[in-house]
């Protein structure tokens, strides 16, 4: 009944499955032609799911033309969250776009804070001591637990669970929550990480409260599971439903937990090894089909491997400072020169790509947001499916409309 | 993973004639790229990605920068005839870059783990030949990222499957991002408008005067 | 069995109804507006402007440096400087406006301040119907005393306290050192003037 997850170290990409109404062949065709020589004139049905919508995630639009309950051609509308935030970076100092890239993907504000530190570490050759490196993986990792609860919630959400799978995430959400008010000041925009370490040192008594909170974790995982993972409702709505063979994932650059569920093993923590995270022992896990069950198990499994994480980390905590000695707070020039740095986020890989001409300002700043690049195959996995699993797909993908539009 | 020199040179083997450039990178990250013609463009990304030492097979990042015309002026020694004695005189000459538009890929490797390849690719002007050839044929992820910068810096693809506005609304005019674009008037009311906001609201009122 | 899984769930769900009756742990509610929970004591919201002892015109510690308006983001302070009638600068505001519907609450003006003038407040409750006449805070508004600062971050308010006196404590050994100093180079001076005068 239940597909089982295999883990593997090494990848192999799984065969694209043959089921109903799904191509076969790796789709690499853009735009799908409607077949017919306009003798089905009045028989497709063209939809907005309008950016007023409750489960688009956010202020996000589908032109869908639908034949009968299957689609036929669906065209994503990007662009009403739109600030132009690239542009306002170049007028303000690396410092001041600090607080903004809170603001991108204002789900998990920690991890884009780390990936624009360590793009500007890049450019400016410091380097952050042990504890900030610490530190950052700690933030890191429950930033990574509370978006994954948080999706799957949201996702079942979607599907009709009106609300109660959702509740029980946002629980455990409020309790990291308060971890990251008493740590930084904020619960959502941080805006902790600075070039060359972290903002602030821990309070007295966090790593208790953190410890506590992590321990706890796994018995608050198996209760959701118990409540979710054998549904027969969620396996017969999710297996099956919107697969991505391998090769177009790759293809299409998709990165993150979707490209693990299609069975390809790149998870940037363990390709770049950035920060410290060749010390941690943790594992990868990979899906087998590359559906929508796939991807939300993969996700319940990654949660496990940041618990790991997170006690290896709190445990191995050292003493001493949090930031390097050489970083400058204000008028800070890095050299003239380019640098492309990335992380992998909860949502994939996010990356900064920062060209510096000397001047206190950036020449160029550039996001390379997850979600947006993951919504290029939307309409791939969406073909032939009916217009309910289009809504349980987009909830896969895991987009959040702040980084999708910046 | 070999280096961006012993790369450059098995694409000239591969491919002659391919005009390409090794453009240095000051700063400490070591990040160099490699200028290719847009001629040999797609030619040069297809090696990059069927290539059984490389299998650049994923492009991360496609991004466009604008370079506005640029002058810089450097001291040159010149020999002058100055009353009848010749002598070197230092003369300040202006050495004019043109201005062009740029679109630069960040290329990893899933299969082999490696990466990254940087490639540059520039348009003749900024105004009327600012044409790219689109790679989006060898790499799908590039496909929105090149409709972004057509929309905010006014880079046309050619052969993109479907090249249109992406994050403004589709009747927008001029480009965004670029250096000299200058901002619509939108000034709303601000108690205590200082710098950059007293300036808009002087122009708000001055042509609301003049209307 | 067919539909085991459900019935798996519907435990858990009831587990979590009645058992938020009997543990705290299962209800994490408080019904605000009638309860509220307090603060955090690293929480921040929006900023506000310290002063020492009872004035809060003379004992500010702002001078108008105006470093936090140069590195605020979105650029919502406004300051101008006090000037007496001559026009020579006074160390203090005259003007101080902090604009509280574009802040975004990001510290950067905290951190940059080399006066330790701008510290972050913990009240949130400021709405109201006029946005130009209550969400601009001015000078008067946002001053608030050292004792309630000390009341809201105790820890911190505690080191910046500590921090501002060993400055002070500096300042008058220095100050003593150049005196003495200048004492012991003046004494063999009026024994020459004696000669000079004649």
């Amino acid at each position: 009944m239940i597909n089982t997850v295999t883990e593997h170290a090494g990848g192999a990409a799984s065969s694209a499955g043959n089921l109903p109404g799904v191509a076969t062949e790796p789709n690499f065709a853009i735009t799908p032609k409607i077949s017919g020589d306009g003798s089905r004139e009045g028989e497709l049905l063209e939809i907005s799911m309008g950016p007023h919508h409750p489960s688009t995630h956010g202020v996000f639009r589908m032109d869908v033309v639908l034949e009968g309950e299957r689609i036929v051609k669906l065209k994503p509308v990007f662009g009403y969250l739109h600030r132009n935030h690239e542009k306002i970076a170049e007028g303000i100092s690396y410092l001041g776009s600090m607080p903004y890239t809170d603001r991108l993907d204002y789900f998990c504000s920690l991890t884009n804070n780390w990936a624009y530190a360590l793009s500007v570490e890049k450019l400016a050759g410091l380097q952050p001591p042990e504890r900030a490196e610490y530190l950052r993986v700690i933030t890191a990792e429950l930033t990574r637990l509370i978006n994954h609860t948080c999706l799957i919630g949201f996702l079942v959400q979607d599907m009709g669970a009106l609300g109660t799978p959702l509740m029980y995430a946002f629980r455990e959400r409020e309790k990291i929550l308060d971890l990251f008010e008493a740590l930084t000041g904020a619960r959502m925009m941080c805006n902790y990480m600075r070039f060359g370490g972290c903002r602030v040192d821990l309070p007295p008594g966090w790593l208790e409260q953190a410890r506590r909170v992590v321990d706890n974790y796994p018995r608050f995982l198996d209760e959701y599971e118990s409540l979710l993972t054998e549904n027969e409702i969620l396996v017969a709505r999710t297996q099956g439903v919107g697969v991505l063979p391998a090769r177009l994932a790759i293809n299409a650059g998709v990165t993150g937990p979707m490209l693990r569920a299609s069975g390809v093993d790149y998870d940037i923590r363990k390709v770049d090894r950035y920060g410290i995270y060749d010390r941690f022992d943790f594992r990868v896990p990979l899906g087998a089909h590359g559906d929508v069950y796939d991807r939300y198990m993969v996700r319940v499994l990654e949660m496990r491997e940041s618990v790991k994480i997170l006690q290896q980390a709190i445990r191995g905590l050292p003493d001493g400072p949090i930031m390097d000695a050489k970083a400058k707070l204000r008028n800070f020039r890095p050299k003239a020169g380019e640098a492309y740095g990335r992380i992998e986020c909860p949502k994939g890989e996010l990356g900064f790509y920062l060209i510096s001409d000397g001047s206190p300002n950036p020449y160029r700043y550039r996001v390379r947001p997850p979600s947006f690049i993951n919504l290029t195959i939307l309409e791939d996995m969406c073909l032939g499916q009916k217009v309910a699993d289009v809504v349980i797909i987009l909830g896969s993908v895991d987009i959040v409309l702040g980084e999708v539009d910046r | 993973m070999e280096t961006l020199e012993q790369i450059k040179a098995r694409i000239e083997a591969a491919l002659p004639g391919a005009g390409l450039r090794l453009i240095p990178n000051d700063s400490p990250a070591n990040q160099p790229s490699l200028l290719v013609d847009n001629a040999h463009a797609v030619a040069v990304a297809s090696f990059l990605r069927e290539d059984a030492q490389l299998q650049l097979d994923y492009a991360s990042n496609v991004t466009g920068i604008d370079w506005p015309e640029s002058v810089r002026k450097e001291k040159v020694k010149v020999k002058k005839v100055i009353d009848g004695v010749e002598k070197e005189v230092e003369e300040l000459i202006e050495k004019k870059r043109p201005g062009f538009l740029e679109a630069v890929y960040h290329l990893y490797s899933m299969t082999l783990k490696q990466g990254p390849v940087i490639l540059r690719l520039r348009t003749e002007n900024r105004s009327d030949k600012a044409h790219l050839p689109s790679l989006t044929a060898v790499w799908r992820g590039a496909e929105l990222q090149e409709r972004e910068i057509y929309d905010l810096f006014g880079i046309v693809f050619d052969q993109h499957p479907d090249l249109r506005r992406i994050l403004m609304w589709d009747g927008f005019q001029d480009h965004p991002m670029r250096k000299d674009y200058v901002e619509p008037d939108d000034y709303e009311y601000e108690p205590t408008p200082h710098d950059k906001v007293l300036e808009k609201a002087k122009r708000h009122y001055a042509s609301e005067a003049n209307r | 069995m067919l539909g085991e899984g459900i019935i798996k769930g519907m435990v858990v769900t009831a587990t979590n109804f009645f058992g938020s009756y009997v543990s705290a742990e299962r209800l994490v509610t408080v019904q605000y507006p009638e309860e509220r929970l307090p603060p955090q004591e690293n929480a921040r919201n929006f900023p506000f402007l310290v002063y020492d002892g009872d004035d809060p015109d003379r004992g500010l510690r702002c001078v108008a440096c105006k470093i936090c308006e140069k590195e605020c983001p979105p650029q919502c302070i406004y300051i101008v400087l006090e000037r007496d009638e001559k026009g020579k600068p006074q160390k203090r505001p005259r003007i101080f406006d902090l604009d509280i519907s574009v802040c975004m609450s990001c510290q950067i003006c905290v951190e940059v301040c080399p006066f330790d003038a701008v510290k972050m407040d913990t009240e949130y409750e400021l709405s109201d119907f006029d946005r130009f006449k209550s969400l601009l805070l001015n000078k008067q508004r946002l001053a608030k005393s050292n004792t309630y600062y000390r009341k809201i971050h105790p820890a911190e308010a505690e080191e910046v306290d500590a921090r501002l006196a060993d400055q002070v404590a500096k300042a008058e050994a220095k100050r003593k050192a150049t005196a003495m100093a200048a004492a012991t180079a003046v004494k063999p001076a009026p024994a020459a003037q004696p000669a000079l005068s004649q």
